[in-house]
């Protein structure tokens, strides 16, 4: 706002103080400030006399007593008997978790909805407006309840996949062969969906490294080393594509180096995980010796629980559309000149869309991508609907319902998740920067 | 020259193209099967589409309307064959009030009718601005549809004449005097208020009254005094008014002439009607608060930008579910000691506040898109900051802004079914209580699903629908 040029005339009047553009920003801003004082300690004032009306106090105190439930996806070692903080960061690590694999699931599935509503194909593009139309248009919590029932009611329960002594004893074919279940698995028999979780086989090492604890945490040294041997790769790779470009630009000719990324991104991982004896165990029922299944739940392999699939794949779906709709703005907001140039340079469709329209678009698409994968973050506070136990369900849940206190729990949450979403946009920001167009 | 034998003197008649170069043959080249990819891909699409429609068109055909749990759904589908698959719809019609209305006493169900056909009247005016035959024959049109629902409900004869005439009276007003119709979208909360919750009419009159009390003041003071003062004078009239001043007058008003009725609990609320309640006041206060709190984050003076700053931020980093959390445990620590009031406000409340949050970045969006050169003319004519805004500033600004206002409003109505998780009774809360409380219809679950995703999905797909046209109505630019 510009002020009026009105000169001042005479001594200072209090009339002035309302009247004239120069000192009334002042005014307003000490009363917006006494009122806004004003507020805040009436809102303390009110605590403070409810706080003392139930007989309580704000103390941080219950985090370290004993929490005494159970949480079934646990990323770090946890027991009943650890304490409340404890059971929060088992919380915070199941909203990352879920948050992590949703947005790289919605990402390429956005990108490739996005691509696909684009295509020349009438057909294919109209199927794609259609899902993202009728994804987007439907509440979030309905789709996440929605696949929670159905993963809990179509699937059959884990005894139908056994292999009962009726079974055997009508068993016709051959004596050697196998006998199938009513049920059988999917994927080659590695996994089974039952209405109590998804069976996965479990990675294990025959000869593992070993690990140590520091603070309560565990410290795996396979891991670590797996980890340290691709990144090392990624940047051997790196090293070798940089030459590659420095010999084009030398000479015009780039030197073929496909085999030569593929070799030195596998083959080190590859060769240490077989040095330290990587197997799959699969999860099966134990069987007695005539093949005939004993116990009432797969034994071995990793039960993932029907709340973090189900959460995960209806956010990826949901969140996709939004994702595809950024992407489709963002290739469109490309003008066709830098298409057509592409053309004239003798540049197959391909590679123009590679190298010249998708680093464009990108620069378009980030900034709405990195409030998707915010909205992706809180948005897996859902999860509570259907029991996951996420940051909301542990401490914002039965850690609160258990211990009454409403205000230091919810506080506290708010304030992970306010810094979680600060975290998340502070990384995505400098990643947009890098992308920025460099202008002079 | 003449070894030429001969040389044509006209013109061929064009020849027609070749079969793959015309017609549906070219046009199924061009978008279906351009190349391997596409051909592919073309394949792909129809086979899954074929199975699609194979799998659920009979389902959805068969389905059985008349049934009394889902075992006798199951029994009837048996009869039609073996194997038949059909949809149990009979669960629809048995819950079909609930998902509507929620627990809203029976014989009451006219209130909420009637208030959702004056909602659609009330809108009408601002939806199409302009279009005034097309207004009035649309509150027409409502009239009669909300006289025959009425009396499908048994509404009693009284109520439903009441309704006709009061909309025949819509109608006219909106052929004669279309401008006057924007009277009854100012009226619209109180009277909604009054035929929803009920009780004594001269509750709503005297809200209203404070409202106009302070419209009255800020007119009356604000060419002595400027805009912020004579509206804050305003408020603080309005405020003294709402706390002290009504009960005095609207209770012996109310002894006097006691028009009433029954009062509905707000407990009682439930299914799409408290979704609608929720996501529509919610939208109307989102928008103002969410433009105020965009001037804010864009003021000169630092200490209302860091509260709006400091508001916005924190709003847009928490998620929702903490926030209506906060209204049904937190508030109460808030607010005085024995202050106890509704749930459904204390939502709406946060909800709105929530949303206001969101709507103020996309304001602020369009504020940034304007021109420099709008602000410098607008203070050139020598307009003040507020007379800019009115009538230079924001038209623009909003208009850029209206697709983000929209789908912030879509986002809105769609998260009112969180309210199912701090126990409301909306309508997802009612397909939860289906599947896993109710021992008749024990496993069914994809015709509730399907029933409120189709509702959800038709009000936001035409709210998406009206941004754009209101887009292209809206659009100056050539070309």
């Amino acid at each position: 706002m510009t002020l009026a040029a009105d000169a001042p005339k005479g001594g200072f009047r209090l009339s002035q103080l309302i009247y004239d553009t120069r000192y009334r920003s002042y005014t307003i801003q000490f009363v917006v400030f006494v009122l806004f004082v004003l507020f805040l300690s009436w809102l303390v004032n009110n605590t403070v006399a409810n706080l003392a009306a139930k007989d309580k106090d704000i103390n941080f105190g219950f985090l370290w007593a004993r929490a005494g439930y159970d949480i079934d996806q646990q990323l770090i070692p946890y027991t009943n008997d650890s304490t409340h903080f404890r059971a929060l960061l088992i919380g915070l690590l199941n909203t990352i978790a879920v948050a992590f694999f949703a947005c790289i699931g919605a990402t390429v599935l956005g990108v490739t909805v996005g691509v696909l509503r684009l295509s020349k194909n009438w057909l294919v593009a109209r199927l794609m407006t259609v899902y993202v139309e009728v994804f987007r248009n439907v509440p979030l919590l309905l789709w996440i309840v929605l696949t929670f029932t159905i993963f809990s009611e179509v699937p059959k329960e884990p005894k139908d996949f056994k292999v009962t002594q009726e079974m055997v004893d009508s068993w016709t074919g051959p004596e050697d062969s196998r006998i199938y279940p009513a049920t059988s698995m999917i994927l080659f028999d590695t996994v089974a969906v039952t209405n109590r979780g998804t069976n996965i086989p479990a990675p294990l090492l025959y000869r593992p490294l070993g690990g140590v604890e520091v603070g309560r945490v565990p410290i795996n040294f396979s891991t670590l080393a797996v980890i340290a041997v691709f990144g090392a790769s990624i940047w051997v790779n790196r090293r070798i594509r940089a030459e590659a470009k420095a010999v084009q630009e030398a000479t015009g000719v780039r030197p073929v180096t496909w085999w030569k990324s593929i070799a030195v991104i596998m083959l080190p991982t590859l060769v240490l995980l077989t040095a330290l004896g990587l197997h799959f165990e699969i999860p099966a029922f134990a069987a007695s010796d005539t093949g005939v299944s004993k116990g009432f739940n797969f034994q071995g392999g990793i039960n993932v629980a029907h709340s973090f699939t189900a959460l995960l794949i209806a956010l990826v779906i949901y969140s996709a559309t939004y994702i595809a709709e950024g992407v489709r703005a963002g290739i469109l907001a490309i003008s066709k000149g830098q298409s057509e140039a592409a053309y004239a340079l003798g540049l197959r469709p391909g590679r123009t869309m590679s190298l010249i329209v998708l680093p464009q678009a990108l620069r378009v698409i980030i900034p709405p991508l990195i409030s998707q994968y915010l909205n992706i973050t809180k948005n897996t506070t859902l999860g509570i609907a259907i029991s996951y136990l996420d940051l909301k369900g542990t401490l914002g849940g039965i850690t609160l319902n258990q211990t009454g206190r409403e205000l230091e729990c919810m506080l506290l949450m708010m304030l992970i998740y306010l810094c979680l979403s600060l975290i998340i946009s502070a990384v995505m920001n400098a990643y947009n920067n890098a992308m920025q167009l460099k202008e002079r | 020259m003449s070894d030429l034998s001969f040389v044509r003197q006209q013109m061929l008649p064009a020849a027609t193209p070749p079969v793959t170069e015309r017609g549906a043959v070219k046009w199924l080249r061009e978008n279906l099967f351009s190349g391997w990819l596409n051909s592919i891909l073309t394949v792909l699409a129809v086979v899954s589409l074929f199975y699609l429609v194979k799998g659920s068109l009979p389902w959805v055909s068969n389905g059985v309307w008349k049934a009394n749990s889902l075992g006798e759904c199951r029994a009837r589908l048996a009869e039609m064959g073996p194997g038949t698959s059909g949809a149990c719809w009979a669960i629809l019609v048995e819950r079909w009030n609930q998902f509507i209305f929620g627990f809203f006493p029976n014989t009451l169900y006219w209130r909420p009718t009637t208030a959702f056909a004056l909602f659609i009247a009330a809108l009408a005016p601002v939806l199409y601005y302009g279009l005034n035959r097309a207004n009035a024959l649309m509150i027409g049109l409502v009239g009669a549809v909300l006289v025959l629902i009425l009396a499908g409900l048994g509404t009693d004869t009284w109520h439903i004449l009441l309704s006709a005439v009061i909309f025949a009276a819509l109608a006219g007003a909106g052929w004669f005097a279309p401008k006057h119709l924007v009277y009854l979208t100012l009226a619209f909360p109180a009277l909604a208020y009054y035929l929803l919750w009920g009780g004594s009419i001269w509750g709503p009159v005297g809200l209203m009254a404070g409202f106009g009390l302070a419209i009255l003041i800020w007119m009356q003071l604000q060419r002595s005094l400027g805009m912020v003062v004579s509206a804050s004078i305003g408020l603080v009239v309005a405020v003294v008014w709402w706390l002290w001043l009504q009960a005095l007058v609207t209770g012996p008003l109310h002894s006097l002439l006691p028009i009433q009725l029954e009062p509905v609990d707000s407990d009682q609320f439930g299914g799409f009607l408290l979704s609608f309640v929720i996501g529509i006041t919610a939208i109307a206060g989102s928008l103002p608060i969410g433009i105020l709190l965009a001037l804010g984050r864009r003021s000169d003076m630092p200490l209302i930008k860091l509260i709006c700053v400091g508001f916005i931020e924190f709003v847009r980093g928490v998620p929702l579910i903490t926030m209506l959390f906060t209204a049904s445990l937190l508030l109460a620590y808030f607010l005085p000691p024995g202050t106890n009031f509704d749930l459904i406000l204390r939502v709406i409340i946060l909800v709105t506040l929530f949303s206001a949050a969101y709507i103020a970045e996309v304001v602020r969006g369009g504020l940034a898109a304007l021109p420099r050169g709008q602000y410098e003319a607008a203070d050139a004519l020598g307009l003040d900051y507020w007379q800019a805004q009115r009538l230079i500033i924001m038209p623009q600004a909003l208009k850029i802004s209206i697709p983000g206002i929209v789908s912030s409003f879509i986002g809105l109505f769609k998260d009112t079914t969180l309210v199912a998780l701090v126990g409301l009774a909306d309508p997802l809360q009612g397909i939860r209580k289906i599947v896993l409380a109710d021992i008749n219809w024990k496993g069914i679950f994809w015709e509730p699903f399907i029933f409120v995703g189709l509702i959800f999905f038709v009000v936001c797909f035409s709210m998406s629908r009206y941004s754009m046209y209101l887009e292209r109505k809206l659009k100056t630019d050539h070309g």
